[in-house]
């Protein structure tokens, strides 16, 4: 009658020490710790409660002061100014009213028009279509060039930062000497007849994605880069060796990993590449007048700081609308289990 | 490969070469229905690179495979009914367990409610029912390599392959986890192929078993066979400690340094070594004047708990007998060594 009983107590005995050995693996049981009264443990050491109250403070507080200096400060400013009024020389009048957001969404001396709303709409377009441009481009570049042997990357790596060593505005002008009319690329296309032969390739679409894609680039393939580096190519291997489809392996085991680095990318392209001015004006003609034109404009010919200062929040609302749609795709597809795996 | 009604895996001829490294150097291996397979040797004998080309991962550049008389040679990962449990498991970690399980099954198309019930099947063959919704970050590592095994196995794949899978358990697990993946395979009855360097994992599981050593198989047998039928030094060595012993051949006997010995298989050579097991070499204090009995001085005794070690003079040879044996350096001994357990190696090297 003792044997069945003792049997299961082995068992049960068994499972438990198993179950111990398993949490025991993840490191999850903490060896157990008498705490005297009034302390507090935190992160393997006991401290009082105002001790740790003071090291939260002093650590958080370098942050708090950059954050006031570089970030409070400045927007407040912009909010007040963009409250104020141009006066009749350009100067600014201290006489606050909703005029310039009025005037933004289109009520001006003549009327309501859509122009500033179209500029706002075109530059979101812009931002979102670039921004598809260097993702679709990025991923098989990062995958070549992680894949080469250490050496070569170092150096692939290193022409993909080489742009950053000039500036924006010469690479713009560099690439209107390079569509010009007298070279190659601009007769190859007069002769297959898609532009007007002896004309340059710019302004137009071409050469504003042309000019925006080389810019951004970089931007994106880099953060992109730095976790296709790390990819676990095993997870790859799994799903092609569980009967999955070339589009289920990028989807179910490389955009998965990826995310962290393409988040990071598609905010660092898309932010700036929205309010983008000198690529546009250069290569895109007065059709691609975007938001970053607009401000530059009112800063500098119009000399309406005002009226700048609230076309300004305006981009910085339509960066955060974008972000905020970003992450809520991101969580999405996440399941809810946050970006890459926890440990 | 014939005259057999169900076709297992053949390996015919494989070579596969990395650069300049040649991994395999033509490999042939039959591996029949049914049967737990093992692919034991140390790192870079080319067992993993056999396993990648079996799973379709890797294609050889020469030779062929053949699972149920087809030869799957090259056709990819994704269209073979071969299932691999990876070494790091590569769980999807944005998938949870359920959705991890099933994806082989989705991939393919199968209906959800077919899913749902082959998936709970297995999850709980495996003891893993009520884990559906965590995440494998949240798993210990034995739960995450059965959600590994839980994955494979739900496709009824017609060979499993396991790559290493206990390296990333702790020894304590290890043991346990070998004997419930070979009563699992005993249970389900499907051929399973396994990886490892472990010469004792491949003993507990295997019903047969193959010795690689540089990109070639050395030995392929039953554990029990392989073990004590060693042929030749290094698989002698690797499946466990060896008495390797000079000998020549004197007439129906071999001489080595320290007497004459039968043998129940008469070696091929006349100059050549021998192997015996250290537990398999039998001990008394009675000298006794049968053949195959000699005389030796202990030199060293090593206390293991589960026994005891004497390193022997004239040797170097080590006996290995019960640790309650009390021997000490000095001590004579005499010992019989078994016709039957004495192997004579072959010389190729």
């Amino acid at each position: 009658m003792n044997k069945p009983d003792d049997q299961g107590r082995f068992e049960a005995e068994n499972r438990r020490e198993a179950e111990a050995a398993d949490e025991y693996s993840r490191g999850l049981t903490p060896p157990e710790e008498e705490v005297p009264p009034g302390l507090i443990t935190w992160y393997g050491g006991i401290h009082r409660a105002f001790d740790l109250r003071v090291k939260g403070a002093s650590l958080m507080g370098p942050g708090i002061f950059w954050l006031l200096i570089f970030l409070a400060v400045p927007a407040t400013g912009l909010i007040v100014l963009s409250l104020a009024q141009r006066g009749s020389f350009g100067e600014i009048q201290w006489v606050f009213s909703l005029e310039n957001y009025k005037r933004l969404i289109g009520y001006g001396l003549f009327g309501w028009t859509p122009d500033h709303l179209i500029i706002l709409g075109r530059s979101l377009l812009v931002g979102l279509i670039t921004t598809i441009l260097c993702l679709v481009l990025a991923y098989p570049l990062t995958f070549y060039i992680a894949t080469r042997s250490p050496k070569v990357r170092t150096w692939l790596l290193f022409l993909l930062m080489v742009p950053f060593w000039t500036n924006v505005v010469v690479r713009t002008y560099a690439w209107l000497l390079i569509l010009s009319p007298q070279l190659p690329p601009a007769q190859l296309a007069g002769f297959m007849g898609l532009i007007q032969p002896g004309t340059p390739l710019y302004p137009g679409s071409f050469a504003t994605y042309l000019g925006m894609v080389s810019t951004f680039l970089p931007f994106m393939a880099l953060p992109l880069y730095s976790s296709v580096e790390r990819l676990n190519w095993e997870l790859l291997e799994a799903a092609r060796d569980l009967y999955a489809s070339r589009i289920q392996v990028f989807t179910q085991a490389i955009l998965p990993q990826t995310r962290p680095g393409l988040t990071v990318g598609v905010i660092v392209t898309f932010v700036p590449a929205m309010a983008m001015f000198v690529v546009t004006d250069l290569l895109g003609g007065s059709r691609y007048m975007l938001i970053g034109n607009l401000i530059q404009q009112q800063f500098g010919q119009s000399r309406d700081w005002p009226f700048g200062a609230a076309l300004c929040l305006a981009l910085m609302l339509l960066t955060m609308i974008g972000l905020m749609l970003y992450r809520r795709w991101g969580d999405l597809d996440g399941n809810g289990s946050g970006h890459g795996e926890r440990k | 490969m014939t005259g057999q009604i169900e076709l297992g895996l053949l390996v015919a001829q494989v070579q596969k070469s990395f650069g300049s490294h040649k991994a395999l150097k033509g490999v042939d291996l039959e591996v029949r229905k049914g049967e737990f397979f093992t692919l034991l040797g140390p790192s870079g004998c080319g067992k993993t690179t056999l396993l990648r080309i079996i799973a379709g991962l890797e294609l050889p550049d020469s030779g062929h495979v053949f699972l149920g008389g087809k030869d799957i040679t090259r056709l990819p990962a994704a269209k073979r009914q071969v299932n691999t449990v990876f070494q790091s498991y590569a769980l999807f970690p944005h998938l949870n367990i359920f959705e991890n399980v099933a994806f082989g099954l989705k991939a393919r198309q199968v209906s959800l409610p077919e899913v749902r019930k082959r998936v709970a099947e297995k999850l709980e063959m495996l003891g893993l029912d009520g884990l559906e919704k965590r995440y494998p970050h949240q798993l210990s590592g034995g739960q995450k390599q059965r959600v590994a095994l839980a994955r494979a196995l739900v496709n009824e794949p017609d060979i499993l392959l396991l790559d290493e899978p206990m390296s990333a358990l702790d020894a304590h697990l290890r043991a346990q986890v070998q004997e419930d993946l070979r009563r699992l395979q005993r249970t389900i009855g499907q051929t399973f192929i396994l990886v490892t360097h472990d010469q004792d994992e491949a003993m507990v599981v295997s019903d047969r078993l193959a010795v690689m050593k540089d990109g070639l198989v050395e030995q392929v047998g039953a554990p029990r066979d392989v073990y004590s039928k060693p042929r030749n030094k290094f698989v002698a060595e690797f499946l466990g400690a060896a008495n390797i012993i000079q000998a020549r051949r004197d007439g129906g006997r071999v001489v080595t340094d320290f007497g004459s010995f039968d043998l129940s298989s008469a070696p091929q050579w006349d100059e050549g070594t021998l192997a015996i097991r250290p537990e398999h070499i039998q001990l008394s204090d009675a000298p006794n004047g049968d053949p195959n009995w000699v005389q030796a001085k202990v030199r060293e005794a090593i206390y293991r708990g589960q026994s005891l070690d004497l390193w022997l003079d004239p040797g170097p040879v080590r006996v290995r007998t019960h640790a309650k044996g009390r021997l000490a350096p000095g001590d004579q001994v005499s010992l019989f060594f078994p016709p039957e357990d004495l192997v004579a190696l072959d010389k190729a090297e």
